[in-house]
């Protein structure tokens, strides 16, 4: 028992160490292989997708309920909270040069444009990623996706492509709710904390014209969703070894979305305001 | 479904035996250790990746919103490393925590659940929360804080090459701590313990009721990754809060 909290390369079973440059190597190798997998699986996702007929139509309107309904409420409460976090960290500048009418267009920028996007992302990637690998390592771990081979359906078209779908679809909506309960959390905080009229407030999103932002975090959330529904099917396909393999690949899967979307966040404002 | 009522009571009960078991580390030291240096190793790259990139875009938005407005780039450093310190460093590295850390000790316990290791460990008169939780529980908290300064430190280096070689800002008046204050540094710390308090008591908790299976591993694991993310938000918003009335 307690070896659970030995350092990993002491744990009786693993190749002894063999250098710093043995190290690296295998580290490479490793993210090759992760890397390597989710290629694999997106083109086998997009060939299901576009073939006619080829995924589930059913199994698809039944993943948008669910991923909807199971997300909606954590993210409307991080949205809102975020959102009047993101006003009163800027109180203390705004009560030192008393600038209040840039209270709506700082926060209305932050929102739309970075904030909003990764923080839905990043909620919606623990509660709907991290619950998608764990519902299909289960699956493997009980041999019900070989049992799908077996009767001739392909488990990529029949649930991924389902879960792929529903995720893009589902994290664009849940973005645009969520954008606008984090307006409404910044107006209370901005009202209720920094006593500045909610008016001012409001006029400030409103006049910065902020439609571009707006639109460049839905992109965002468009590639968030695809990217969380890649990392966390790769993950729930590949678990190995029971229980204990089920946890190791929910962790996995909500850590490489996380480095996924901050990777995608830079690369999509880079070259949308290039 | 768990009701509202024990989601909120099971972890502070467990925080409270927490506390009381605290004293025990003492004797424990050589664990505490290994559980630092296990969550400092594997979650150092991972900060350092995506601290690197939040350092990146939070200067390459925050120049390119500054030009519009007017074409003075001076102040971008200093309210970069500010906010840094005292709101994004802290918020950002506690998520990155929560999904690693705090994922991975609800895997682990969780599945020491399922498979009745806990129960075997109260037959032989071991205390759980004694043995698994306290050295987690320090451990987390100690390298919260130490993984603040480590993601603070990256990002600003992130950041200062995207200022410098991106926006031609002077090195000199980017890397400025005109912006910092020392409040803000302690706002940062006091946040840090917080957080660092708030994950591994929630993930802990979250991996004791895991039921049922590797599929109530699962559960477990994604409980604890959105409730503690949710909570650090919580946590943030209500020490903002505070330490803007109180002035700070």
């Amino acid at each position: 028992m307690s070896e659970t909290m030995q350092p990993e390369l002491a744990a009786p079973g693993n190749p002894p160490r063999a250098g710093f440059l043995a190290d690296v190597g295998r580290a490479i190798l490793a993210a090759c292989a992760v890397v390597g997998g989710m290629s694999v699986l997106q083109v086998r996702i997009l060939r299901s997708t576009f073939a006619r007929g080829a995924f589930d139509y059913d199994e698809t309107v039944r993943q948008l309920f669910k991923v909807g309904v199971r997300s909606v409420g954590v993210v409307v409460a991080t949205a809102t909270f975020v959102g009047a976090l993101m006003v009163i960290s800027s109180g203390n500048f705004v009560k030192g040069t008393g600038a209040t009418s840039i209270v709506g267009w700082a926060a209305g920028t932050a929102i739309f444009s970075e904030v909003g996007p990764v923080l839905i992302g990043l909620m919606f990637s623990g509660r709907v990623g991290a619950n998608n690998t764990a519902e299909l390592g289960t699956m493997v771990v009980t041999n019900q996706v070989d049992a799908l081979r077996v009767l001739g359906i392909d488990p990529i078209a029949y649930l991924v492509v389902p879960r792929f779908l529903a995720m893009i679809v589902m994290l664009v909506l849940l973005t645009c709710i969520g954008d606008i309960f984090a307006l409404a959390g910044g107006a209370v905080a901005c009202s209720a904390l920094l006593g500045i009229d909610m008016r001012v407030y409001w006029q400030g999103v409103l006049e910065s014209r902020l439609v571009d932002e707006f639109v460049m975090g839905l992109v965002k959330a468009f590639f968030f969703g695809g990217g969380i529904a890649i990392v966390s099917c790769h993950w729930g396909l590949g678990v190995t070894g029971g229980a204990r393999g089920v946890g190791r690949a929910v962790n996995h899967s909500v850590v490489t979305a996380a480095i996924a979307i901050f990777v995608v966040n830079f690369f999509v404002t880079v070259l949308w305001t290039w | 479904m768990v009701g509202i009522p024990t989601a909120i009571a099971s972890p502070l009960f467990l925080l409270k035996r927490t506390v009381r078991a605290l004293p025990s580390a003492a004797r424990a030291r050589r664990r505490v250790v290994d559980a630092m240096f296990q969550i400092g190793n594997q979650s150092v790259v991972f900060i350092a990746v995506t601290l690197a990139f939040l350092g990146l875009i939070l200067v390459y938005q925050g120049a390119f919103q500054a030009q519009k407005v007017l074409p003075d780039l001076t102040q971008v450093g200093r309210f970069f490393i500010g906010t840094m310190i005292r709101t994004f460093g802290p918020t950002i590295v506690a998520l990155m925590l929560a999904t690693r850390v705090g994922a991975g000790i609800a895997a682990e316990l969780g599945s020491m659940t399922v498979t009745d290791q806990i129960e075997a460990m109260k037959v032989t008169n071991t205390d759980p929360i004694e043995y698994l939780v306290v050295p987690r529980f320090l451990a987390t908290l100690i390298m919260m804080v130490v993984l603040w300064v480590f993601g603070v430190l990256v990002a600003i280096a992130a950041g200062t090459l995207m200022g410098t070689l991106r926006f031609d800002i002077q090195l000199r008046t980017f890397l400025s701590l005109a912006g910092t204050a020392p409040k803000d540094v302690w706002v940062g710390v006091f946040k840090c313990l917080a957080f660092g308090t708030a994950i591994p008591i929630l993930a802990a908790d979250s991996g004791f009721r895991a039921t049922g299976g590797s599929e109530g591993v699962g559960w477990a694991t994604t409980r604890a990754v959105v409730n503690a993310s949710f909570v650090v938000i919580m946590l943030d918003f209500l020490i903002s809060t505070l330490a803007y009335l109180a002035g700070w």
